[in-house]
Formats: C-alpha cells, sequence, structure tokens
C-alpha cells in the first residue's frame, strides 16, 4: 500500500490539536501548503459525517478536497475518507489522525494511504502516457523467459 | 506474458529487495548488461535471478530484450520517478499543512493557558 506517513511533537493537549483538526475553525487556520487562505471548512463531526475544504495557493489555484468521517474517537483518533474535486476517478484514499498524549503536550501520527496507484494517476497526469505507452511496447515485444 | 495492471505497489514492492535495489544499481550505467553478467558479481544463481527480474519487470523498472541466444536487461527509470514524485507531492502538501497545524495549536494552547 502506498502511502505518506509524518509524525509532529505538539506543544499542545490532544484536545487542542484534536479541535483544530475537527473545528471549522482549526481547519480554517492550517489547511493547505502554503500561505494561501482557505475558502471553505465544513465538518459535521460525527461517524458518516462529511467534511469539505477548500483553499486557494499563493499561485492563485484553488482546491477542494473533501470526505466522510470513518472513526472518531475524540481527542484520540480521527479517520476519513480524502477525495480531491476534479479528481473523483482516483476513488477515496484514507487520512487518519492519531493523537497521543506525551509529557510536552502530543504527539501525532498522521497518515494519508490507498492513495491512487499509477493507473490512476496516468489518467491525469501529463507526461505519463507518452512513456508508458513506449514501454508498453518494449514489454509486448521483448521475449520472456518463462 | 503481457504485464497487466502497474501500481505504485509493485513498484514499492520490488525496491524493497537489496538484491534488486543492487540489480538497479548494475544496470544505472544505462547500456543494457545480459543476465549471467549481472548475476555473477552478486553470487547469484540464474533461475533465483531470474525470480527478481520478474519481479523487477512487472514493475516496470527494467526491460528485458534477446538479442541472439543472450537476454539483455536494461533499466527502465520512469515509473521509479514518477512513483516517487507521486508520493512526494502528497508528502509536501501535508508536511506543510501540518507544520501550519502544529503553529496553530500551539497557539491555541497559549491562549488557553492564559485564560
Amino acid at each position: 500500500m502506498s502511502g505518506v506517513k509524518l509524525v509532529r511533537q505538539i506543544a499542545a493537549r490532544p484536545e487542542t490539536v484534536f479541535e483544530a483538526i475537527t473545528t471549522q475553525e482549526g481547519l480554517a487556520h492550517w489547511f493547505g501548503p502554503d500561505a494561501g487562505p482557505v475558502l471553505v471548512a465544513e465538518i459535521n463531526l460525527r461517524i458518516g459525517g462529511s467534511f469539505k475544504v477548500r483553499f486557494r495557493m499563493l499561485d492563485d489555484s484553488e482546491h477542494e478536497c473533501s470526505g466522510k468521517i470513518v472513526e472518531l474517537e475524540p481527542p484520540t483518533r480521527l479517520a476519513t475518507t480524502w477525495q480531491w474535486l476534479g479528481r473523483e476517478a482516483e476513488g477515496y484514499s484514507r487520512v487518519e489522525y492519531l493523537l497521543r498524549a506525551t509529557a510536552q503536550g502530543t504527539e501525532l501520527i498522521f497518515t494519508h494511504t490507498q492513495l491512487p496507484d499509477e493507473e490512476a494517476a496516468r489518467d491525469h497526469e501529463r507526461g505519463w502516457n507518452g512513456a508508458f505507452d513506449k514501454l508498453e511496447r518494449y514489454t509486448n515485444h521483448a521475449p520472456t523467459t518463462r | 506474458m503481457v504485464n497487466n495492471q502497474l501500481s505504485l505497489d509493485r513498484v514499492f514492492g520490488a525496491l524493497g529487495s537489496p538484491v534488486r535495489r543492487a540489480i538497479l544499481t548494475q544496470l544505472q550505467s544505462g547500456d543494457g548488461r545480459s543476465v549471467s553478467d549481472l548475476a555473477a558479481p552478486l553470487g547469484m544463481k540464474l533461475p533465483a535471478m531470474l525470480k527478481h527480474l520478474d519481479v523487477l519487470e512487472t514493475a516496470r523498472l527494467i526491460t528485458r530484450k534477446k538479442a541472439g541466444r543472450t537476454m539483455y536487461v536494461t533499466v527502465a527509470p520512469t515509473p521509479m520517478i514518477e512513483a516517487s514524485q507521486w508520493l512526494q507531492r502528497y508528502e509536501r502538501f501535508w508536511s506543510r499543512s501540518l507544520d501550519k497545524l502544529v503553529a496553530y495549536a500551539e497557539r491555541q494552547e497559549t491562549k488557553k493557558a492564559r485564560k
């Protein structure tokens, strides 16, 4: 399974971190990879409830992701499904936040798993098709050793 | 046999083995190498080598081509690069977002402490 795992030590209690990831106000303050603004932050905090975050990046591009809450154990665990608007063909991946109280505050273990494989990616990514067509032709013509 | 679905899992699975990474390292010079040429420095017997090459080929990290009676193996770097770029993009997105989350949560904690 391909995915991303990140760990952060935070000088704040798990309750505070949990609020930051599960409230509209919290999400609006940190979501997005640069200093661009969060335009929409919605979350219906219950199992099966949905969330949506739309943000603008400094290059003016806008991105929106959404999903449903699949695991909810305040203040230690939140797991959601995940999808980018406009890339529904890739299906849902899974995002999970695990919070553990530590002497300093909180250890956050974040994972984004079940990311779309290359089959889905190449439908979207420019530059893929040419390379893979070439490989496909090559492998089709190469004799096997079996 | 034609390879079927290509997935990141296969690429990472293939890269998980030290022997297969060693094979790829040998291939990095770019020129095709024969199978026995590859097997010798690794002290491997041909059947074991062929199994590893199967895994690498399924992940499309290498291609094989026959010239006369000799099978030549060449590295196909594209999937490896694309796979890591694909994941790097997600990693960058989350890493920067989480840094902001950390800063925000710590600010909130300080505010709470002041109350």
